[in-house]
C-alpha cells in the first residue's frame, strides 16, 4: 500500500490579514532606502556651502554655483553609477580612473595619427574600452582572484602605457592635442559630447552636455538595477554568488557585463573630456577611481556587495562635486577638499552600517 | 506504482567525484524513474548532497556518465539542469539573504513583461505568485519585500521548497527539506512529494528521518562513505529496516548503553529507552 496525497491531513493556509503584521508606513519604507543617507548628506553639504559661501553675490545658490558643481559631479557620476552597480555585483574596478584618461588619448591617436573621422574614432575608443573591460571581467571570473588585485594590475598596465605611449607618439611631450583646424566630424561630436547648453547672460558658459549624459546614465542604471532581470542577477551575484549560481543565475556573465559597463562608461568620460578640451595628458584620471568608489559608498552601495543603489551613487557623485567646488566658493585652501571628503566617507559608512543592520532585522 | 519505463528519466553510470584527495563518491550507478520517489539515505558525510549536486549541474562528475531519457548529457551549470526540468532544494537552500522574498523566489527565472529596451520584471505577478505558492505550503507572507535573511529558518526552507516545486517540471530534488520545518509544514512537504510523484515527476528525497522516508519512498538508496551500499524497493523493506540502514543496529545498541550510563536526568533516560527500542526493532527484522 502506498500513500496518496489525500492521506496527509493538513489545515489550510493561515488566513489573510495576519495579526502579526505591523503596518509598515511609507515613512519607514523611505527610511529603508539605501540612497537615503546620500540624499541627507547631499542636502547637508549643500546647506553647509550655502552658509560658508564667501563669493560676493552668494553665487553658490545661483545658476553659477549649480553649473560649477554639476560640471564636476557629472564626470564623476557617469562613472560612479556603473562602479556602484559593479560593487553591488560584488566586485571592484580600480582601472576605471586611468581608463578615462587613456581613452581620451586613444581617441586623439585615432583622429590625429590615423586621421579617422571623429565618429569613427569614438566607435574605436568604445571598442578599445570594451576590450579592457572584458579582459578585466574574464580574468576575474576565470581565475577567481579578487577583482581588487586584477584591476590593480590593469591600472598599472594602463598607467604605464599612457605615459610611455604619449611620450613615444608625441615626441617627448606629456600632452596630446588636436592641432590644425580641420578634423572631420569633430564639430558634431563636440556638440553631442563636449559642449554646453542653456547659456544666458547670467550664465555665459551654460551647463555642460556631460550633465545630460550623467542624468541619462543614472536613469539607465537605476532602471537596470531595480527593474530588470539583469539587475536581479547583479544583486544575487554580489549577495551570494554560490547561491545565485545554484538557482541558475549566470554569475560569470553578469560580472563580465558589469566590468564591460564600467569600461564603456570610462570611454564615455574620456570622449567627453577629449571633445571638451581637444587635448589630453598622460596619467589623466589617475586616482579618480577612488572618488567613484567613495561616491558609490556614500550612495549606499556596500563594499561587501549585494546591496546598493544607482541613484544613490549618482547623489554621492553630486556630494563629491559639491565638495570640490564648495571649498573654492567658501574660499578655503583647496587642499582641504580631501579632508572634507574623508569625513563624508566616514559618515557615509556609518549610515550604511545602520541601514544594513536594519535591513537584516525584522522590519518594524 | 513503480512501473519502469523503457529508459529511466535520470541515470548515473559508474560516477565518481573527487574533491582533491577526498573520494566523495565512488562508482555510483543509479536509476531514477518518473512517477517514483527515490529516497537517498546515509550518514553525515556519506555523499548524498554531492550526489544530488551532480544531478543539479553544480558539480560535474570526474568519471562516469549522466544520462537523461537514456541519452548521455553534460550539465555544465545549474541553469542547464533547470532547462532539463530539474529543480532542487539545496541543503543550504541557495537563497540570497539581502534580497527580498519575491526576488529570491524568481531568481534565475524572472517573469518579464514589455519588449526590447523596456523589457522588465513583472513585479506584480512575481509578488502575487510567490504569495500564493507560499500560502499553499502554509506560510503567510506578511511583506513580500522582507529580506530573506530576516526570515526564520523554517520560513526560509519553505521559500526554497515552494520555489523548487513551482519550477520543477520533470524532476524534483529535495536535500533534507524538512530539517527546520514544523509538523504541519513537514506534512505539507510530504504531500507535495506525493503530488509530484502522482503527476509523473521523478522525486529524489534526502532525509535523516526514516518515518518520512518510508511514508513516501518507492525506492531507497543507501550510501555509505561515498559508496552505494544497496538499493531497495518499498516492498523489500520496512521502517525498522530503514532505521537500521541509516544508523546501524549495533551502533544504536552501543548508543543506548552509553546513554543508560548517563541516565540520571529523566530526559536522557527517555532517549536511552528510545534508542533501545529502535535497536531492538532493527534487530527484529
Ligand atoms: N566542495 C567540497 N570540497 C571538498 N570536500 C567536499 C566538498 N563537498 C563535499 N565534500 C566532502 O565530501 C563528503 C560528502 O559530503 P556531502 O555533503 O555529500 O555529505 P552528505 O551525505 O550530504 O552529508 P550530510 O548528511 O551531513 O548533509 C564529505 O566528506 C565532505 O567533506
Ligand atoms: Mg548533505
Amino acid at each position: 500500500m502506498t500513500v496518496t496525497a489525500a492521506d496527509f491531513q493538513t489545515s489550510g493556509p493561515a488566513k489573510a490579514g495576519d495579526e502579526r503584521l505591523t503596518h509598515v508606513g511609507r515613512a519607514t519604507r523611505l527610511l529603508m532606502r539605501p540612497e537615503l543617507g546620500a540624499l541627507l548628506g547631499a542636502i547637508a553639504v549643500f546647506v553647509l556651502f550655502m552658509s560658508t559661501d564667501a563669493t560676493s553675490n552668494h553665487l553658490w545658490i545661483h545658476q553659477t554655483g549649480l553649473a560649477a558643481w554639476t560640471q564636476q559631479a557629472s564626470v564623476f557620476g557617469i562613472m560612479a553609477v556603473p562602479v556602484g552597480m559593479l560593487m553591488v555585483g560584488g566586485e571592484f574596478d580600480l582601472s576605471t580612473g586611468v581608463l578615462t584618461g587613456v581613452t581620451a588619448i586613444v581617441m586623439w591617436f585615432f583622429m590625429d595619427k590615423l586621421h579617422w573621422n571623429a565618429w569613427l574614432a569614438i566607435v574605436g575608443t568604445f571598442a578599445f574600452a570594451a576590450v579592457v573591460g572584458l579582459v578585466n571581467g574574464y580574468v576575474v571570473v576565470k581565475t577567481k582572484l579578487p577583482s581588487f588585485i586584477v584591476t590593480l594590475a590593469t591600472f598599472f598596465v594602463l598607467r604605464g602605457a599612457s605615459v610611455g605611449g604619449v611620450l613615444k607618439l608625441n615626441a617627448g611631450s606629456t600632452q596630446v592635442s588636436l592641432t590644425g583646424s580641420h578634423y572631420a566630424g569633430l564639430a558634431t561630436a563636440k556638440t553631442i559630447f563636449g559642449s554646453s547648453f542653456l547659456a544666458s547672460k547670467a550664465l555665459p558658459n551654460g551647463y555642460q552636455t556631460a550633465d545630460l549624459w550623467f542624468v541619462a546614465v543614472t536613469i539607465v542604471g537605476a532602471w537596470v538595477l531595480n527593474r530588470t532581470t539583469f539587475g536581479n542577477w547583479i544583486f544575487a551575484s554580489g549577495g551570494d554568488a554560490n547561491a545565485a549560481r545554484n538557482v541558475g543565475v549566470p554569475v560569470a556573465r553578469t560580472k563580465m557585463m558589469l566590468f564591460l559597463a564600467t569600461a564603456m562608461s570610462a570611454a564615455l568620460v574620456g570622449i567627453i573630456s577629449f571633445t571638451q578640451a581637444s587635448s589630453a595628458v598622460s596619467e589623466q584620471g589617475v586616482g579618480y577611481e577612488f572618488f567613484y568608489i567613495i561616491a558609490a559608498v556614500v550612495g549606499g552601495c556596500f563594499l561587501t556587495g549585494g546591496y546598493g543603489s544607482a541613484i544613490g551613487a549618482a547623489i554621492g557623485a553630486c556630494v563629491i562635486g559639491m565638495a570640490f567646488e564648495g571649498v573654492i566658493y567658501a574660499g578655503w585652501a583647496s587642499a582641504w577638499d580631501f579632508t572634507f571628503l574623508g569625513v563624508i566617507l566616514f559618515l557615509a559608512v556609518g549610515v550604511n552600517t545602520l541601514v544594513y543592520q536594519r535591513a537584516m532585522k525584522a522590519r518594524r | 506504482m513503480a512501473q519502469v519505463p523503457e529508459s529511466p528519466l535520470l541515470e548515473l553510470r559508474d560516477v565518481c567525484k573527487y574533491f582533491g584527495s577526498v573520494n566523495a563518491l565512488q562508482d555510483i550507478s543509479l536509476q531514477v524513474n518518473s512517477g517514483e520517489v527515490t529516497c537517498v539515505l546515509g550518514d553525515n558525510g556519506a555523499g548524498k548532497s554531492t550526489l544530488i549536486k551532480m544531478l543539479s549541474g553544480v558539480h560535474a562528475p570526474d568519471a562516469g556518465e549522466l544520462l537523461i531519457d537514456g541519452k548521455p548529457i553534460r550539465l555544465p551549470n545549474p541553469r542547464a539542469a533547470q532547462a532539463q526540468g530539474i529543480a532542487t532544494v539545496f541543503q543550504d537552500l541557495a537563497t540570497v539573504p539581502l534580497m527580498s522574498i519575491w526576488r529570491n523566489f524568481f531568481l534565475g527565472n524572472e517573469p518579464t513583461k514589455g519588449w526590447g529596451p523596456v523589457r522588465r520584471m513583472d513585479v506584480g505577478k512575481a509578488k502575487s505568485t510567490m504569495r500564493s505558492e507560499l500560502a499553499k505550503i502554509g506560510i503567510d507572507v506578511r511583506d513580500p519585500n522582507q529580506t530573506v535573511g530576516t526570515l526564520s529558518g523554517g520560513e526560509r526552507q519553505a521559500v526554497a521548497i515552494a520555489r523548487a516545486v513551482y519550477f520543477g517540471a520533470r524532476v524534483l530534488i529535495l536535500d533534507e527539506p524538512t530539517s527546520a520545518l514544523g509538523v504541519r509544514q513537514s506534512g505539507i512537504v510530504l504531500k507535495y512529494i506525493v503530488q509530484a510523484r502522482d503527476m509523473g515527476k521523478a522525486v529524489i528525497f534526502i532525509t535523516h528521518n526514516p518515518n518520512h522516508a518510508f511514508l513516501v519512498g518507492d525506492r531507497f538508496v543507501l550510501l555509505k562513505r561515498g559508496r552505494m551500499m544497496g538499493s531497495y524497493l518499498r516492498d523489500e523493506t520496512s521502517v525498522e529496516a530503514l532505521t537500521e540502514m541509516m544508523a546501524g543496529g549495533a551502533e544504536l545498541q552501543q548508543l543506548s548503553d552509553e546513554l543508560s550510563k548517563l541516565a540520571d536526568a529523566p530526559e536522557i533516560a527517555a532517549m536511552a529507552e528510545e534508542a533501545k527500542e529502535l535497536a531492538q526493532g532493527a534487530e527484529g527484522q
